[in-house]
């Protein structure tokens, strides 16, 4: 017992000395790991809408009065795929320029950082633009958020989406601000780095969604 | 408040003596060591903490005053102190503040004050986001009780507010709507902190803390902080959900659009049951610090109380719908919710059994903190007795809605969680505020408080077999509940002279304390085991001189104590010899900033912006902005102190002249 205890002292005393400095225990600054959590609990978040809209997109049909009425006229006809593919797209393309202002940012090229950030954020309006043009279509053909369970459903789950989008840009924007004035350079890399995750799950999350909700019948 | 303001204030404040403020960003940086703007603005842990614990107390009065009135309803046949809607709202109210404002910040309260301590840390990870999880809280829990005053009265459908009786149409006044907004800002509170002290045990352990060095109360936290962070967006989910029916007129647990209003008990649940876990860890941790202080012995099965732990958080996720047996599942969802509440059970009772072995053969101290935790285990064994008889879904769906299952879950979070918070008070009220709170008193109040748990709510299991309804309002005298009920009545005004009891006991040790010249109680004055006893009480500022080097599990006692030829423990290190002084200089401390107020300050005024009318919300967003803004610019530490952009990198202690004293006292450490 007492040889063992000692041995896991030892294997302690060296991590301990690893340790010193300012590495954390784990060796993820405080902040990554924080924005790491946070993103597992976003998870939880975007499951419990989407387990909400599955439910809903398969009960429509199924309720009294609805039951000659498919998804599809309900909503799901309306469903520009084409046009919501490329803004997927678009989306997606701009984790490649958020991937490449931070490795900009790493190598203190100031120039190419405020680029791609510039970038970033403009293929990201560019896909919300694209949601506010579907809202609008939706409500002119009549599928408003109070339509019924489906529509509720739908709105809830992009728009919730549409909001981590916008949360997005203002992040990346207040980062293009703070370029301008000289205050982003190589040594808070890390910054933006931790801003770049928040980014990335926000596409990956569409992913699902886009299947989800345009892709699956 | 004044009863925590004075001590604390009397820290040795030697560690940020020197710190020269200078404005930074819009507000000036608070400067103020001392006043009520030293508690505003304090990033401290251990204030944050000690705030945490006076707002909880706050409402676990108000709670009890619910209570009281619930129990003088009932004290009759065909009561008439309540009318029926305001009897809902009352039994709804004590419900949603006893679990979210009460027993969840009494426990935050424990683990902001002790987790950094236990752990060798000189603060959390993120001390702003720390003082804004408090304020959110606060301000979570003021908005809720708000909805009495303008809310046309309190939320009328139950602290788990099934649909669609939480619809406009079931509870028109705008209680439900309080409800939403304001448990989803007191949600806010908990993500933020659950981030906080997840990153804080991971990354910011003294050299040598490896996890399984951890004392069990920080593992208990851990657990319950990851508990928090994958449950609570669920029921962040589900409270949108509502706020948008009723406010935005959606249809999601609109029946009559063929909405399915078992989605909201799903949703519900799928958060509720591992709160339940969030609410009773705590406690469980508590205990399991304070029975091997004072049973004289190391705590029995380490691993298997850790494991244990970690078991229940992750079994806490596949047990929800066994409060739903009765809303037809199913046979096989039903099935196997059943299997996989009677396993929950078992890591449930290893802990129950490593405590009693914990105690046997030890040399029990039978003081206030040991038999409120002996309280805890003998009352939590009833509760979760009666727990396993609901996974048993013929027996369930006869219980369901009874008296008996208000027993069950009284037993659990009164006999268990509370008990174990009060353990904690008596245990660590020294170190918190530098005096021992009177033993004597304490075992009064234990002993009026078990008897008046017991009287209330023993008799509520057998109202429940008899087939007496929870919520409803009152009973005939024909029903042959009369009886049972008046002794409940009985018991909680028991209840409450036991909790007046503690507040004076509170006052008259403050009192005594103060004429007997403020003496010290010492660093350790219960010889115990873990980090936060090896610094002088109350705690400093800076909390650690040096960052201690920890080289085994419960490496305090293990500094003052070795072990004969027969493995007895004898002293070999006086406890003042081996504590620390606490009159380091120059450690450097995150500095206090007001951003955190002023962003929490602006989600209640969106919340009544969303209520009432869109306007007001605008100041709200605007403070609520101004506050991320002024946050995001100012640096978490005036510059100037320190070269690092991490704030208060608490390892190490390197640029200090701790290092070098660091190395003495680590080969001074007996191991093994």
């Amino acid at each position: 017992m007492a040889e063992t205890m000692t041995a896991a002292a030892d294997t302690g005393h060296h991590e301990a000395h690893d340790d010193h400095g300012h590495v954390t225990n784990t060796g993820i600054s405080n902040e990554k790991l924080g924005m790491w959590l946070f993103l597992g609990s976003e998870c939880l978040l975007f499951g419990g809408l989407i387990s909400t809209f599955l439910l809903y997109k398969k009960k429509l049909n199924t309720f009294p009065g609805f039951e000659n009425t498919t998804v599809n006229k309900l909503g799901a006809d309306l469903f520009d795929i084409p046009f919501t593919s490329v803004s997927s797209f678009v989306l997606l393309m701009s984790s490649l320029t958020m991937v490449l202002a931070v490795s900009s940012l790493q190598r203190d090229d100031q120039r190419r950082t405020r680029l791609w950030l510039m970038a970033t954020a403009l293929l990201g309006s560019t896909f919300l633009a694209g949601q506010v043009y579907e809202f609008t279509a939706f409500l002119n053909e009549g599928l408003g958020f109070t339509t019924n369970i489906f529509s509720s459903a739908f709105f809830t789950l992009t728009g919730f989406h549409g909001a981590h989008v916008l949360i997005g840009i203002v992040i990346l924007m207040t980062m293009y601000a703070q370029a301008l004035r000289g205050r982003l350079t190589s040594r808070n890399a890390e910054a933006l780095e931790i801003a770049g995750l928040y980014w990335h799950f926000v596409d990956v999350v569409w992913v699902v969604i886009f299947v989800v909700v345009y892709l699956i019948k | 408040m004044a009863l925590v303001e004075r001590e604390p204030l009397a820290l040795p404040a030697g560690a940020s003596a020197g710190t020269a403020i200078e404005p930074l960003g819009v507000l000036a940086r608070p400067a103020t060591k001392t006043g009520w703007r030293a508690w505003v603005t304090t990033v401290d842990h251990k204030k944050i903490g000690i705030m945490y614990g006076v707002v909880a107390m706050f409402f676990f009065l108000v709670g009890g005053l619910e209570a009281t009135l619930i129990r003088l309803q009932l004290a009759q046949p065909n009561g008439s102190i309540l009318s029926a809607d305001v009897y809902n709202q009352v039994y709804t109210m004590h419900g949603v503040t006893m679990v979210f404002l009460v027993i969840m910040p009494m426990a935050a309260a424990f683990a902001n004050y002790l987790l950094p301590l236990q752990i060798g840390a000189r603060d959390v990870a993120f001390p702003r986001l720390n003082a804004l999880s408090f304020w959110v809280f606060l301000f979570g829990g003021l908005f809720l009780n708000r909805s009495w005053f303008v809310g046309g009265g309190g939320p009328d459908c139950g602290w788990f507010c099934y649909a669609p009786n939480s619809g406009v149409t079931f509870s028109p006044t705008h209680g439900v709507d309080f409800y939403s907004i304001g448990l989803q800002i007191a949600g806010v509170a908990s993500l933020i902190g659950s981030v906080n002290l997840i990153v804080t045990v991971l990354n910011m352990r003294a050299p040598g803390m490896t996890l399984f060095r951890m004392p069990v109360f920080t593992w208990m936290q851990l657990v319950v902080q990851m508990l928090l962070l994958f449950s609570l967006p669920v029921i962040t989910v589900a409270l949108f959900l509502l706020s948008f029916d009723r406010n935005f007129g959606s249809n999601f647990f609109n029946v009559a659009q063929g909405a399915d209003p078992l989605l909201w008990q799903h949703l519900f649940w799928i958060f509720g049951h591992p709160e339940v876990y969030i609410l009773i860890l705590p406690s469980f941790g508590i205990v399991s610090e304070i029975i091997p202080v004072m049973a004289r012995k190391p705590i029995y099965g380490y691993p298997f109380m850790v494991f244990s732990g970690i078991a229940i958080g992750f079994m806490g996720f596949g047990v929800w719908a066994h409060h739903m047996f009765a809303s037809g599942l199913g046979p096989m969802s039903v099935a196997a919710f059943s299997l996989s509440t009677m396993f929950i059970a078992v890591p449930t009772g290893v802990k129950i059994l490593n405590w009693m072995a914990t105690m046997w053969g030890g040399k029990i101290l039978y003081n206030t903190p040991m038999l409120f935790s002996a309280g805890l285990v003998a009352m939590f064994t009833i509760g979760g007795l009666s727990g396993v008889t609901h996974a048993i879904a013929p027996a369930d769906t006869q219980q369901t809605d009874t008296y008996y299952i208000v027993a069950h879950f009284h037993y659990v979070l009164f006999g268990g969680a509370l008990l174990g918070l009060f353990a904690g008070f008596y245990f660590w009220w020294p170190k918190i505020f530098g005096l021992m709170l009177n033993d004597k008193l304490g075992k009064w109040h234990f002993w009026v408080t078990l008897v008046g748990f017991n009287l209330t709510f023993g008799p509520m299991h057998i109202l429940g077999l008899q087939g007496m309804s929870r919520r409803i309002q009152t009973y005939q005298s024909t029903d042959g509940f009369t009886f049972w009920n008046q002794v409940a009545t009985l018991g909680v005004f028991i209840i409450g002279a036991g909790l007046i009891l503690f507040l004076y006991n509170c006052v008259h040790s403050y009192r005594t304390w103060k004429a007997a010249g403020r003496p010290n109680p010492g660093p350790d004055p219960w010889d115990a085991r873990s980090l936060e006893w090896s610094i002088p009480s109350p705690t400093p500022e800076h909390n650690f001189d040096v960052v201690p080097e920890i080289h085994a599990q419960d490496d305090f006692w293990h500094r003052k104590y070795g072990e004969d030829e027969r493995g007895r423990a004898v002293r070999i290190a006086t406890t003042e010899s081996v504590a620390q002084k606490g009159d380091a200089k120059g450690v450097h401390l995150p500095s206090p900033s007001f951003y955190p107020l002023i962003l929490a300050a602006g989600l209640p005024i969106i919340g009544y912006g969303v209520i009432f009318n869109r306007l007001i919300a605008i100041p709200g967003v605007l403070l609520f902005l101004f506050g991320i803004y002024g946050w995001a610019f100012e640096p978490a530490t005036e510059p100037g102190d320190h070269e690092g952009d991490h704030g208060h990198d608490d390892h190490g202690g390197d640029d200090h002249d701790g290092a070098a004293l660091a190395t003495p006292a680590t080969e001074e450490a007996p191991v093994g």
